[in-house]
């Protein structure tokens, strides 16, 4: 049994330009105890997809108009109910860790918040508290930083803090949106394997959502690709990378310069991320696509197994075997 | 490289920025961005230089164009020093010095039609292409950069964030110049249209005899234009060499933990290699360590890192590293 389960998710935004389907019938499971890398490029829809899962889609422009969530048998999009799992259930790291943070109060405060709110501790078991997670993340010299604000703690530290923050209620379920895009390569390596051994320790359900198909790859279980909207390819992570079934997938690896071996030319997806407003018939990528034909235009590809690959691994293209025998 | 004299010649330049009190705004004293960076460029060549936020190569560029100003060093671009040259002559030097961003929307006007853009460098340098030609040489630059000549009368805000970026380097190439500095001009960019922008890069230095130093701190992408490297860490060059020698024999601890962070998206291809995670955050360069800037997170450093400054010198005939322990590290890798 799927701890949270998504199934035909579409979400829309109203648009100067008009309406757009940001989640376009989105499916997918993310099982109890496993890291699942949910990656796409801008505008893929990975985003809007967390936000519907936190129930914090913005409003009014955005709105969930279709599919459903389920998490742990309960329906997360029944009225509040996201809402009363959020913190405690299901929690999420964002990006931009210095916008999350309430810039006038203390750090050990904060987190400590957490106990006073939820769990009715005092001012000093909330403190304790805090300490406590303070350290299992990695903050040097804890017991000074608590009464520091979140202006004195460097992007790294500061991204700790929030991690700090959603553990605080022990959730089942921890989604880190960009986690470490904002931070040098040095303190993301840190982040990633913060995340990772936290992971192991908690056995919590982890979501990475990501841009970047390197950050992930030593940590995550399985991945979930997506494109305009639609998950175009999921499976085991090393299966995906090395058996890519959607010409979108195999693109993107082959888009990455090698940091070893001989340097070669780059083969790039041609042309322009998708425009939301403006998406062809048929499979969204087809535009970008060499191996596009009529089909392509009329149908709308579904997932699928693989021809002779693992029925985990599902890909959305009319033409998978062109793109599988593609060697790069 | 040894016979001729290079296109740029960068020697102990040192940039600083005033700190000034939070009320007052006195100066209260000296941020040391830049402190003491030599490099050389060919004509033709690459340089990358690398290095995590902090670490001044922003600050390298800008001074290099004169945003900033030097506080000592010299700069020679193709037989000027540009440290000491009145302005006058430097509206002439800037023309084969072109700079590229990392936000292309920033650097654009929004009102003006991509034509306006590229041609407007022609008002101030009409010697370069006469009027009657301007039409004709943006659809000929709009072309070399992929982008559809018909296009030229449309605005920025009608083209993806590749295609801006494709924009801003028909802009800088409009005044056929020898250089070209891109500050992180693809980290902004989808990884499927930054594969297509280094590629174009690449064409263009073939065509073109373009040379870049291209500023990135995404080192796969650095190691995959450039000729030489050079890695930048609190104001300093900790070590520099060809690409591929630095890249397969790192010497300084900085560089061997800054290849050891970049994510691998086949991690299972490669030799185990023990990964290296270094502790703590870049210092800030308002208050830097005393000796090594690196010390504070090396796991090799020892009393001596804590007093003397580390120079950046060349052993054993292999690349130059500014540490005090490059000697034995050398002694393992070869």
């Amino acid at each position: 049994m799927a701890l949270l389960s998504v199934r035909d998710l579409r979400v829309e935004f109203a648009t100067s330009g008009g309406v757009v389907t940001a989640v376009d019938g989105a499916s997918f499971e993310v099982g109890a105890g496993e890291t699942v890398a949910l990656l796409g490029e801008s505008g893929s829809g990975k985003s809007v997809t967390a936000q519907a899962v936190m129930g914090i889609v913005p409003k009014p422009a955005g709105r969930v108009c279709g599919g459903s969530i389920t998490y742990d048998d309960r329906d997360l999009l029944a009225p509040g109910v996201a809402k009363g799992l959020r913190g405690r259930e299901i929690a999420m790291v964002f990006q931009d860790p210095l916008s999350s943070l309430n810039p006038v109060f203390r750090v050990g405060a904060q987190i400590g918040e957490m106990f006073r709110r939820h769990r009715g501790a005092s001012r000093r078991e909330a403190r304790a508290a805090a300490l406590d997670l303070m350290k299992r993340v990695g903050i040097p010299a804890a017991s000074k930083r608590l009464d520091d604000y979140p202006h004195q703690f460097s992007g790294g530290m500061r991204q700790r803090v929030m991690i700090a923050m959603a553990l605080a209620l022990s959730p089942r379920l921890l989604i880190a949106d960009e986690p470490t895009t904002a931070l040098d390569v040095t303190v993301q390596a840190q982040i990633m394997d913060l995340l990772a051994r936290l992971q192991a320790e908690e056995g919590m359900s982890l979501v990475l959502i990501t841009h970047d198909l390197g950050v992930v790859a030593g940590v995550a279980d399985r991945v979930i690709l997506m494109y305009a909207g639609r998950v175009v390819e999921t499976g085991p992570l090393r299966e995906v990378y090395e058996h890519s079934g959607h010409p979108y997938t195999s693109g993107l690896m082959a888009s990455i310069p090698e940091l070893e071996g001989p340097r070669e030319r780059l083969v790039p997806i041609q042309g322009s991320p998708p425009d939301l407003l403006a998406l062809p018939s048929g499979c969204s990528f087809r535009p970008r696509c060499r191996y596009a034909d009529e089909q392509c235009a009329e149908v709308e590809p579904v997932l699928r197994q693989l021809p002779d690959r693992p029925s985990t691994h599902q890909a959305a293209c009319h033409h998978p075997e062109g793109v599988l025998t593609d060697v790069h | 490289m040894s016979t001729e004299s290079p296109l740029l010649s960068v020697r102990d330049l040192q940039t600083s920025f005033p700190m000034r009190s939070a009320v007052l705004r006195r100066i209260v004293g000296q941020i040391q961005a830049v402190a003491g960076v030599s490099f050389d460029i060919p004509a033709g060549g690459t340089l990358g230089l690398v290095g995590e936020s902090g670490s001044g190569k922003s600050t390298v560029a800008r001074t290099i164009i004169g945003l900033e100003k030097a506080q000592s060093g010299s700069i020679v671009f193709d037989g000027d020093e540009l440290t000491s040259l009145p302005k006058a002559s430097m509206r002439r030097v800037r023309r084969q010095l072109q700079m590229i961003f990392q936000d292309p929307y920033a650097s654009l006007n929004p009102r003006a039609t991509v034509e306006q853009i590229i041609a407007e460098a022609w008002q101030i340098h009409p010697d370069v292409v006469p009027r009657n030609r301007h039409r004709a040489e943006v659809r000929d630059l709009l072309e070399r950069v992929g982008l559809n000549p018909d296009h030229a009368e449309r605005y920025p805000h009608q083209f993806s964030g590749g295609q801006r970026q494709r924009i801003g380097i028909a802009r800088a190439l409009a005044l056929r110049p020898k250089l070209v500095i891109c500050d992180e001009a693809v980290s902004a960019l989808d990884v499927s249209v930054q594969a297509q922008v280094l590629n174009l890069l690449d064409d263009l230095r073939r065509d073109l005899g373009l040379a870049y130093l291209f500023i990135a701190h995404d080192l796969s992408v650095v190691r995959h234009i450039s000729d030489r490297v050079a890695v930048m860490y609190l104001g300093r060059i900790v070590e520099t060499a060809s690409q591929d020698e630095l890249f397969t024999r790192p010497l300084h601890p900085y560089t061997q933990a800054l290849l050891s962070a970049v994510p691998d998206p086949k991690p299972w291809d490669k030799p185990a290699r023990e990964q290296i995670i270094i502790g703590g955050d870049v210092p800030s360069p308002a208050d830097p360590p005393s000796g090594c800037g690196f010390r504070t997170r090396c796991w090799k450093a020892m009393d001596r890192c804590a007093h003397d400054v580390p120079e950046l010198i060349t052993r054993l005939d292999l690349h130059p590293a500014a540490c005090h322990f490059a000697a034995e590290l050398e002694g393992a890798v070869s």
